[in-house]
């Protein structure tokens, strides 16, 4: 009935091995989830390939080279000259994609941190303070979040003026009320907890208590929603370019417009429409993969 | 003067549309510099929330505090929170139920110490790891100064329990509440951190509030001894008045509760009938009375006053809230009633030593869990709470056959 204490000890072992270090034990999970390691590497070829744009693209995206091959009606399709074809500018369609691959990355990452960043600061007021702050910011969250997302990002870009910065702007408003939420959310069941009655019962200030205990214990879920973001950003961005809504200047490879000004060739050339298309879905399906994974690994409840 | 006088401790709480909770209920007690003075009560008799409201911890909304608690004379309740805040840590500290959640996972153990340091006495970052490290030392933590960047949870609950009184301890306060230190960890563990606020306590001169359900823990540990009941003491005595001469028929039922390491095997044990759901508020009599097996009459109408037992002595005072107390037991008998003081007292340190000690195991029928057994409803089937991790009496691998018979 009674265990020696070889067997205790080594019962004390196995539990503690259980609850093995959280960092380390995040990082195992994901290793082991294929979908993090597919995502992961399309998240590397977008990011190499926006980087090393200049190296990997085979010629200039705004050289018009083949314009004089262009007919109505007709645009050279695929060709060991150009891999992709050529578009409707004449324009080498491969250049203008590994270019656009830096522009939907500027404008996820730009517009995500000024989002996050900014939903981070309100939650974290909210949060730390409850009571009428808290109900005032978030009341204001609530109409943001009324209207649709795209809609709103739709209209603000349309009232900002045609260019990439408000473009920008635009997606990371629509991304502050969704951040400012979950972190809300997250950091008022972070309060109750134990170790900041703890850490309140040897007289930690109170700021101090949201910036070290409560901040760093509540931010995983945002962290994850920042991943998803980040894919609904670029599909964002790649809409309003569509809609006419992006940069100024007709010659910027955006995927998003590059999408829009084949509408007219699409039975003609369906290719100029297809690879952007391409691009989009590959670099969106990355995010979301590994944003996912994220959830899965770093959410309790879903552990197996 | 002493070290904490607290006086006529009021805690409503009230919620909308919902009658309030009286959950301290006039409760006035005091302790001296450098005394141990143990809060006993079942589940909900509102010892925890006494010691928030002395922290002033509790929350604002809903709550309602008075009476008074001076700190050397220095009334707490009412002091803004940037006073109270000075205070906590430095002259009153706490230390939790559970070790386990109450360690911030994301923060290193050294970094968790040292930031009470350098928020109290403002002492360099090099020095207060110094000192954390001693402090870590201090409580029994081996290698101390290589675990101060290790997190919480590469500790086992009796090591995080033990990081906790070092922080509790750091900036060495004239205070320690302790709010059921062990009711989370293993008997054996146990025996250990009560071993080791026991010698720390004696050290540092602080004065500590023990507050737990568990009798054993009081009998190890406390010289004075405060029985709670549904907000109000119901009995206060020294610890050997208590034990030896329980009065009020809520101890004296906690007592016959608690199995004995002497008793006759196949003892049934006698718990309290009843659960503390079924009270009545004490304006209108002796919340205990029903559950009570003495009550009279009397018992029902008015509060029962607490009064010095006509029997207690100025050394032994011994204070009564009852009508109608359980007989004091005969001169023979309070020779005897040692026992139950040595028989609790060792039960939590039996199953830590017994290993040890290789003459004549004791024949033990106790199970882990009846070391705890205030709450009465788990007293009543202690039969389910045979714990694997039990060393006691290895060689009799009996098991409890603990009488199943239920409350009467």
């Amino acid at each position: 009935m009674s265990l020696t204490q070889a067997e205790a000890a080594e019962v004390a072992i196995e539990t503690l091995g259980e609850e093995a270090a959280p960092k380390a034990e995040v990082w195992r999970r994901l290793r082991r989830n294929p979908s993090f390691l597919i995502g992961l590497a399309l998240i590397v070829i977008f990011v190499i390939v926006a980087i090393a744009a200049p190296l990997l693209a085979p010629y200039s995206p705004t050289d018009r080279q083949w314009f004089d091959e262009v007919r109505p009606g007709f645009v050279p399709g695929p060709r060991a000259e150009n891999l992709l074809g050529v578009d409707q500018q004449g324009q080498d369609e491969l250049s203008r994609i590994i270019y656009g691959a830096r522009y939907s990355l500027l404008i996820g990452v730009v517009s995500l941190s000024i989002g996050a960043f900014a939903g981070i600061v309100v939650g974290t007021l909210a949060g730390a303070f409850g009571g009428w702050v808290d109900s005032l910011l978030m009341r204001l969250m609530d109409v943001m979040l009324a209207i649709p997302g795209l809609l709103f990002a739709i209209g603000l870009a349309a009232l900002l003026g045609r260019s990439l910065k408000s473009v920008m702007i635009a997606i990371a408003v629509v991304n502050v009320p969704i951040f400012a939420r979950l972190l809300r959310s997250s950091m008022l069941a972070q309060r109750e907890s134990d170790y900041v009655l703890a850490s309140r019962s040897v007289g930690v200030r109170r700021w101090r208590i949201v910036m070290q205990h409560v901040l760093p214990n509540s931010i995983s879920p945002v962290i994850v929603q920042g991943t998803l973001a980040l894919a609904t950003a670029i599909i964002d961005a790649a809409g309003l370019a569509f809609l006419g809504l992006g940069s100024a200047d007709p010659s910027v490879p955006e995927w998003g417009r590059m999408l829009a000004e084949t509408q007219r060739s699409l039975a003609s050339a369906p290719q100029l429409a297809f690879f952007p298309g391409l691009a989009i879905v590959f670099s969106v399906l990355g995010f979301y993969l590994v944003g996912d994974a994220l959830r899965e690994a770093l959410d309790p409840k879903l552990r197996r | 003067m002493s070290l904490l006088s607290v006086r006529d401790l009021e805690v409503v709480f009230s919620r909308r549309g919902r009658r309030p909770v009286r959950a301290v209920d006039g409760v006035s007690f005091d302790v001296r510099a450098g005394q141990t003075l143990g809060l006993v009560g079942e589940s909900g008799c509102g010892k925890s929330v006494t010691s928030l409201a002395i922290m002033g911890l509790l929350p604002k909304r809903g709550v309602q505090v008075a009476g008074s608690v001076l700190l050397e004379g220095r009334q707490l309740l009412g002091l803004d929170d940037g006073e109270l805040r000075d205070l906590r840590g430095r002259d009153i500290a706490m230390i939790f139920q559970d070790p386990l959640t109450s360690l911030n996972p994301v923060l290193t153990i050294g970094r968790q110490i040292t930031e009470i340091l350098e928020r109290h006495f403002g002492t360099p970052k090099r020095e207060a790891r110094v000192e954390a490290a001693r402090l870590l030392d201090m409580v029994g933590i081996p290698n101390a100064a290589r675990r101060l960047d290790d997190y919480p949870h590469q500790f086992s609950g009796g090591m995080r329990q033990r990081v906790m009184i070092a922080s509790a301890l750091a900036c060495q306060p004239k205070l320690l509440i302790a709010d059921e230190p062990t009711t989370a960890l293993d008997v054996t563990i146990q025996a250990q951190i009560l071993e080791l606020l026991k010698a720390l306590v004696v050290d540092s001169q602080s004065a500590l509030v023990l507050i737990t359900h568990d009798l054993g823990v009081v009998a190890g540990l406390c010289e004075n001894v405060h029985v709670m009941y549904s907000g109000r003491i119901v009995e206060s005595a020294t610890r050997r008045e208590l034990f030896g001469r329980p009065r009020h028929p809520y101890t004296a039922g906690l007592l016959a509760s608690v199995p004995r390491l002497d008793q006759e095997r196949g003892t049934p044990l006698r718990p309290i009938a009843g659960s503390p759901r079924d009270t009545i508020p004490w304006a209108s009599g002796c919340a205990f009375s029903p559950r009570c097996p003495n009550q009279i009459e009397p018992c029902l109408g008015a509060p029962p006053p607490l009064l010095p037992e006509h029997a207690a002595s100025a050394v032994q005072s011994h204070d009564l809230r009852c009508v109608n107390p359980v007989p004091a037991p005969v001169a023979e008998q309070v020779t005897a009633a040692r026992r139950p003081r040595a028989g609790v007292a060792s039960a939590t340190r039996a199953t830590a030593t017994t290993t040890e000690s290789g003459d004549s195991p004791p024949r033990v029928r106790r199970t882990a869990k009846a070391a705890t057994p205030v709450r009465p409803a788990k007293a009543a089937k202690p039969a389910k709470a045979a714990k694997p991790a039990k060393p006691a009496a290895p060689s009799k691998a009996t098991k409890p056959q603990a009488p199943r018979k239920g409350a009467r």
